[in-house]
């Protein structure tokens, strides 16, 4: 059973860990409540679908396809939702819960409320200690990674990544030294957004596309970055980790409590921040900055 | 004068204005989901039928049908469908009701549709105390009755008819006496009493609970619940899921190559669109079912091919509006009246031959469980189709299929 839990906390935390990011990313640096964020997720693996069974188009143009038009709709709904309302961080979340119902209603308009599904990018499977892996599940734990080391790279070997944490840190001093605040929101809402519309292409084949699909990752990822501290990257990996081991452990050990798999990881969370409102890398992250 | 005349004239056109030349009938059901849908398209074919041939026939004048479509969005509020079965009732001023999907909905559409003294014909919910309130307080629940599909407790009865058949042949591709079950039941009010019922019962066919698993209804990842249940050595998955679960754990139990086949109840099973859904990997997949190609009845082959004919796709249980329709023919032909009052203990008293079974009902109103006439059948996605492979005397049944041990 251990090897069970070992393996599947992991390759479940990867996926996670993809959402949490994005998420994270966009409040430490830009102090945004995305709410709407697994909402762009299930646009992209809609866009996705659409690629593939509609136009015909392959795995990596209905990919490239998917986060570029997805990525190019944040940023309108930021220009024209967001960005007004940005100084008052209650108007973000309201902004935002609207935005992600807007999509979900308009999905169902358009495609109705069946399920749907696509194909595995890579078929087959692997045995690791006797349990069994789709290779599509060890695709999102590699796709996770890189782009983990890639918003590494971003936020800390570059020039935008530096005016960004910049102004992440004060935000009138970083615009007094002439820095475009406008421009470097916006590209950071491009990034985020670009991780959850490549989570939503790369996990759909794990999953079912439905216009209410954002529901359930919006409340593990909201429990995520809460637990590993708000804004922080680092806590949202083990955050990630941390709830999906959970969750394993309760299936393998209460079969007949699977369904509380969530609230069990919710608890943890409660028990955590009681012990540590900050949640785990909170303060971690502050001193970073 | 001028009053005079229009008094005469109201007088005389009075008569014609009150007689009724159509029939309303409120289709109720969450429209944007595949359940409302097929409530929709089974009714659209039943009036059709009936225009096409006449009308209805009452006392010598002829009655068109004419459909309201009431969108009750009950899977996602249930408030929402109390509304919209108020406003066909009270705006629409329709004559009957048939439809109504999640128990919970169809439990608090039946409290108005009883305020208001209106039949309504239920296709779609299987919740027993709907059929219970009709025993308990008969005067008020009488213009309720069960259509399709049967009340829980008998759903419990077909799938242990059913897994007798599948353990059989369990037994004897994996070489034991003792199949080893393991039960998948999304956590829901209608699994609870079927749950409980299968760990008492199996131990008595010779079969060995494992464990039971529990994942929400909504759950779209059941990778460490197929995990603890390989481990287990299952030979047998029992499902009782109504949501995306269900795809989830055809579409993972193929991408492990299981050698465990699934059987029990999984709605989305039950839709053409779910082998496309599980991406082409729920080989083996068994549910109940309603529809197939198959002489259930006469009238259930020409109602199937019909169907796809003019919607591109099997029907789903819940296109046996078009039975309620043809119940609601039958009864005002015969009692020569569209009062509700006179049509119950017509209805009560009558073996209707339809499209999904035979049906007769019982002081509950809910169908009178007989196989092969109300219980509905049995299929099993292989390669691609949807096979029925249950109860195997009915004509038109094709053999159950084990995956390669």
């Amino acid at each position: 059973m251990l090897q069970d839990i070992l393996v599947t906390g992991l390759v479940n935390g990867g996926v996670y860990a993809l959402l949490a990011i994005g998420f994270s990313l966009i409040f430490g640096v830009a102090r945004i409540v995305n709410i709407a964020h697994t909402a762009f997720y299930m646009l992209a693996a809609y866009c996705f679908y659409t690629m593939l069974t509609r136009t015909g188009a392959g795995f990596t143009v209905a990919a490239i396809v998917s986060v570029l038009a997805v990525t190019a709709l944040s940023l309108l709904c930021y220009r024209l939702v967001i960005e007004p309302v940005r100084e008052h961080e209650s108007a973000v979340l309201i902004a935002t819960i609207a935005l992600g119902l807007i999509f979900q209603e308009l999905m169902l308009a358009a495609y109705g409320g069946n399920y749907l599904g696509v194909p595995s990018t890579i078929e087959g499977m692997v045995r690791v200690g006797g349990v069994s892996i789709p290779n599509q599940r060890l695709l999102i734990l590699v796709v996770a990674a890189v782009m983990l080391a890639a918003t590494w790279f971003f936020l800390y070997r570059t020039r935008i990544g530096l005016a960004i944490r910049a102004t992440a840190n004060d935000l009138e001093v970083a615009n007094l030294m002439g820095m475009n605040v406008h421009r470097l929101a916006m590209i950071t809402v491009a990034f985020s957004v670009g991780l959850a519309a490549i989570a939503g292409v790369v996990a759909t084949p794990v999953t079912s596309i439905h216009p209410f699909m954002w529901l359930d990752p919006l409340v593990t990822m909201l429990a995520i970055v809460v637990l590993g501290g708000l804004g922080s990257l680092k806590g949202s990996i083990i955050g990630a980790l941390i709830i999906a081991y959970v969750e394993a452990i309760t299936v393998f050990t209460l079969p007949e409590g699977a369904h509380l798999k969530g609230a069990v990881a919710l608890g943890i969370m409660v028990a955590v921040l009681l012990a540590r409102p900050e949640g785990l890398f909170g303060v971690a992250f502050e001193e970073e900055r | 004068m001028h009053r005079h005349i229009l008094g005469i004239v109201l007088a005389l056109a009075a008569p014609l204005a009150l007689a009724q030349s159509t029939v309303k009938i409120a289709v109720l059901g969450p429209m944007a989901f595949v359940q409302g849908e097929n409530h929709w398209a089974g009714a659209e074919m039943a009036r059709d039928e009936i225009n096409k041939a006449g009308g209805i026939s009452v006392g010598g004048r002829k009655l068109m049908i004419e459909l309201v479509r009431a969108d009750t969005n009950e899977i996602q509020s249930v408030p929402d469908a109390t509304n919209a079965i108020e406003r066909v009732i009270t705006r629409d001023k329709v004559d009957y009701l048939i439809g109504g999907f999640r128990s919970e909905a169809v439990l608090a559409m039946q409290e108005v549709a009883m305020d208001y003294k209106k039949l309504f014909l239920g296709c779609g919910a299987a919740d027993a105390k709907l059929g219970e309130n009709v025993e308990k307080n008969y005067d008020r629940y009488k213009y309720w009755f069960r259509v399709t599909p049967t009340k829980a407790p008998d759903l419990f009865r077909t799938l242990m008819a059913v897994l007798g058949n599948i353990a059989e042949q369990v037994r004897t591709s994996a070489k034991t006496d003792t199949p080893k079950v393991a039960l998948v039941a999304e956590k829901a009010v209608w699994t609870e009493p079927i749950v409980k019922g299968l760990q008492a019962t199996l131990p008595k066919m010779k079969m060995e609970v494992v464990g039971t698993w529990q994942p929400s209804a909504v759950a779209t990842d059941v990778s460490a619940e197929l995990a603890a249940i390989e481990r287990s050595g299952a030979d047998i998955v029992f499902t009782l899921l109504s949501g995306p679960v269900g795809i989830s754990l055809g579409r993972q139990m193929g991408e492990r190559n299981m050698k465990a086949v699934a059987f029990g109840i999984n709605v989305e099973g039950q839709k053409d669109q779910f082998w496309q859904a599980a991406a082409g990997k729920a080989n083996y997949v068994s549910t109940l079912d309603t529809f197939a190609e198959v002489e259930t009845t006469p009238k259930t082959v020409p109602f199937v091919r019909a169907f796809k004919q003019r919607y591109g796709k099997a029907p789903t249980y819940n296109a046996a509006t078009y039975d309620a329709i043809m119940i609601l023919k039958a009864a005002i032909e015969q009692t020569g009246s569209t009062d509700a009052d006179k049509l119950v203990p017509v209805i009560e008293k009558m073996e209707h031959i339809g499209a999904a079974g035979t049906d007769t009902w019982d002081k509950r109103h809910d169908l009178v469980w007989a196989v092969g006439k109300t219980t509905g059948i049995a299929v099993q996605w292989q390669d691609g189709k949807k096979v029925p492979f249950w109860p195997p005397q009915i004509k038109g049944m094709q053999p159950y299929k084990m995956p390669a041990r």
